[in-house]
């Protein structure tokens, strides 16, 4: 274990706010995240993930609001956080001209490791993350899993007390994914606190302790991902009609019954939340798909999935998440 | 990748991939924080390794330079002098300056286009010591304008180039030669940060270098020029640059030349690298 000196909580942050000329990133965000916790800040794009995580890794000023990392004053101590957190950005956070190798060795030098250290330092790092091979090409030739693993293996040099990730999956495939997930996990066993953001609630679910949902620069919904998913319900299930005709006389139906229902993106395409939790969830999954049969209206295919974020923030604010990306 | 391989694609946390990953990161005690020096000599690395892989960096200080010796050579060395030999003993320093002085604006350029790159925000998230990212620049970049003055100056011997101040003071001309555009080089850093897009890097510095370097003693001696422009000329560190590397190729170098051209050095870099360490910081 990591030695720890600052208590229960590694981030405390109160009231952050950033300003991009007129417009406002991060609007007064309140974090606290606990000594080895998996926090996850859980939003869509443009909702002030990256200024956060930004602002909390000394990169950038806040306008507004306080926070101590690790037990640090974020304002007046940015060389003492900078020495014990470590950061992996939204987008290429390696030099991508250069080799795996020649990234892992150019960081180990620069954390103090001399020769046959500093190489046997990214040696050790290519074999755990199984880029040795790859090792020797430039990065711009990874693939995407390739890419985001050599990304936290650079940020792993020397093993930090906490770990930003920003996004660290988007755009993955599912296996990539995964391997990305249970490094989080073996991270968080070693003694690392992460802080990572995410647009996927399954992601939030699987992986945090606890979650904040931001949107608009501000945090909407904090709590486990228990809490969060009392309030937004465990589920959903997609219904794909046979006759897109009948969307209209579903969500009639289905709200006449007490479920919530939204239409989906695609025409015949609807989404039925699932309030309940436990095994009466699957009850009114299954009560949902009757109705429909009942009233002769045809399914094509059905999914059950976890709610979309579009869907928590239907939920949470009655709208849906709207991509403000420039 | 195959899918069978002993590999963190396993759902399982307990798997021996990721114990073995939790053994690596304590696996090595935290070495103590390299100093200053180390760590620029590290980022010196990295611009070379940069180099190495992308080779075409190398064409502006070699075909930039044997171009600019040879057409200011003829141009000049016929029009000026009447005779190219003569007249390359005193140009041959000059353009010595004007091709390593020009080429240190792509400095400026290639790192605008660099520090937008994710790569410099691990760099300013690492507890080192932050000016060490360009003076590593600078110093990566000054083995180019090396490599730069020893094409001028084979090709200068070539051409007839015959220095009195032998090997040593040539040795001591390029060095001015050099420590000066490390130093120039915090004008373009500055400008690199500053300015959105490469291009308009290039054209600002272009703006400025073109005056400094016509405006000077490189082509022709500025007794010849009208009262008004000779003090102008001799106000141009480019003037006291070019004077003292004459000097020091003619073994003629004064401490008093020296001392000129260290001071603007100085100044260079005492008004430049703080504004440049500013932008560094809070660029975003
Ligand atoms: N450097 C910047 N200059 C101007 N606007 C920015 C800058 N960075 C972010 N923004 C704006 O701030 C908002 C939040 O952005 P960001 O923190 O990147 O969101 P996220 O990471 O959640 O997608 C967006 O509207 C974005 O356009
Ligand atoms: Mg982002």
């Amino acid at each position: 274990m990591n030695q720890r000196s600052c208590g229960e909580f590694v981030i405390e942050a109160t009231g952050l706010s950033k300003a991009f000329g007129p417009a406002t990133a991060v609007d007064g965000v309140d974090l606290a995240v606990r000594t080895g916790e998996v926090y996850a800040i859980l939003g869509p794009n443009g909702a002030g993930k990256t200024t956060t995580v930004r602002m909390l890794s000394t990169l950038l000023r806040p306008d507004s609001g306080t926070a101590r990392v690790l037990g640090h004053d974020l304002l007046t101590e940015p060389g003492k956080v900078r020495g014990r957190i470590s950061l992996t950005g939204q987008f290429a956070s390696v030099d991508q001209d250069l080799t795996g190798r020649e990234n892992l060795v150019l960081l180990a030098r620069l954390f103090g490791f001399r020769g046959r250290d500093a190489q046997d330092r990214a040696e050790e790092l290519l074999t755990v993350f199984e880029l040795t091979e790859a090792g020797s090409r430039p990065v711009k030739t990874y693939s995407g899993g390739m890419r985001r693993r050599i990304d936290i293996a650079a940020g792993l040099v020397v093993a930090p007390e906490l770990m930003f990730l920003d996004e660290p999956t988007t755009g993955l495939d599912p296996r990539s994914r995964k391997q990305v997930w249970n490094i989080v996990r073996a991270l968080v066993n070693g003694g690392t606190t992460v802080l990572l953001t995410t647009q996927y609630l399954d992601e939030a679910d699987q992986l945090a302790d606890r979650i904040a949902v931001i949107d608009h620069g501000k945090v909407i919904a904090q709590g486990s991902s228990v809490e969060l998913k009392a309030s937004v319900g465990t589920g959903a299930v997609h219904v794909h009609l046979a006759d897109p005709a009948e969307r209209e006389a579903a969500q009639r139906l289905l709200a006449g019954v007490g479920v919530a229902v939204h239409p989906g993106a695609e025409p015949g395409t609807l989404t039925v939340h699932i309030a309940e939790h436990g095994a009466s969830a699957a009850d009114q999954a299954c009560a949902a798909l009757q109705r429909l049969s009942q009233a002769d209206i045809g399914v094509a295919t059905f999914g059950l999935a976890y709610p979309s974020l579009d869907e928590v923030f239907l939920s949470l604010t009655g709208k849906p998440a709207v991509d403000q990306a420039a | 990748m195959d899918n069978r391989s002993p590999t963190l694609g396993r759902p399982d946390a307990d798997d021996p991939a990721l114990a073995q990953l939790r053994t690596v990161l304590t696996a090595r005690p935290r070495p103590p924080r390299p100093g200053p020096l180390t760590t620029s000599l590290v980022f010196g690395w990295r611009t070379l390794l940069r180099i190495k892989h992308l080779p075409e960096q190398m064409i502006d200080v070699t075909a930039f330079p044997i171009m600019l010796t040879l057409m200011f050579t003829f141009l000049f060395g016929g029009a000026i002098a009447g005779s190219t030999t003569e007249y390359v003993q005193f140009l041959q320093p000059g353009i010595l300056v004007q091709t390593i002085v020009m080429i240190t604006m792509t400095t400026g350029s290639s790192l605008n286009s660099d520090v937008v790159s994710g790569v410099f925000d691990r760099f300013r998230s690492l507890s080192i010591w932050q000016p060490a990212v360009l003076v590593g620049a600078l110093i990566g970049d000054a083995v180019r304008y090396l490599l730069g003055a020893v094409i001028v100056l084979v090709l200068s011997l070539i051409l007839g180039f015959r220095p009195e101040g032998g090997f040593l003071g040539v040795l001591a001309g390029v060095a001015l030669v050099l420590i000066f555009s490390f130093s120039l080089g915090w004008l373009w850093t500055m400008l690199g940060l500053l300015l959105r897009t490469p291009q308009s890097v290039t054209s600002l510095s272009m703006f400025v270098m073109l005056p400094l370097t016509f405006a000077s003693n490189i082509f022709v001696d500025p007794k010849t020029m009208p009262g008004w422009l000779e003090s102008v000329v001799g106000c141009n560190p480019i003037t006291h640059l070019t004077a003292a590397v004459r000097a020091a190729m003619q073994g003629t170098l004064t401490s008093g030349q020296t001392g000129v051209v260290l001071l603007w050095c100085a100044g260079l870099v005492g008004v430049f690298a703080p504004l440049t360490m500013r932008l560094y910081r809070t660029k975003h």
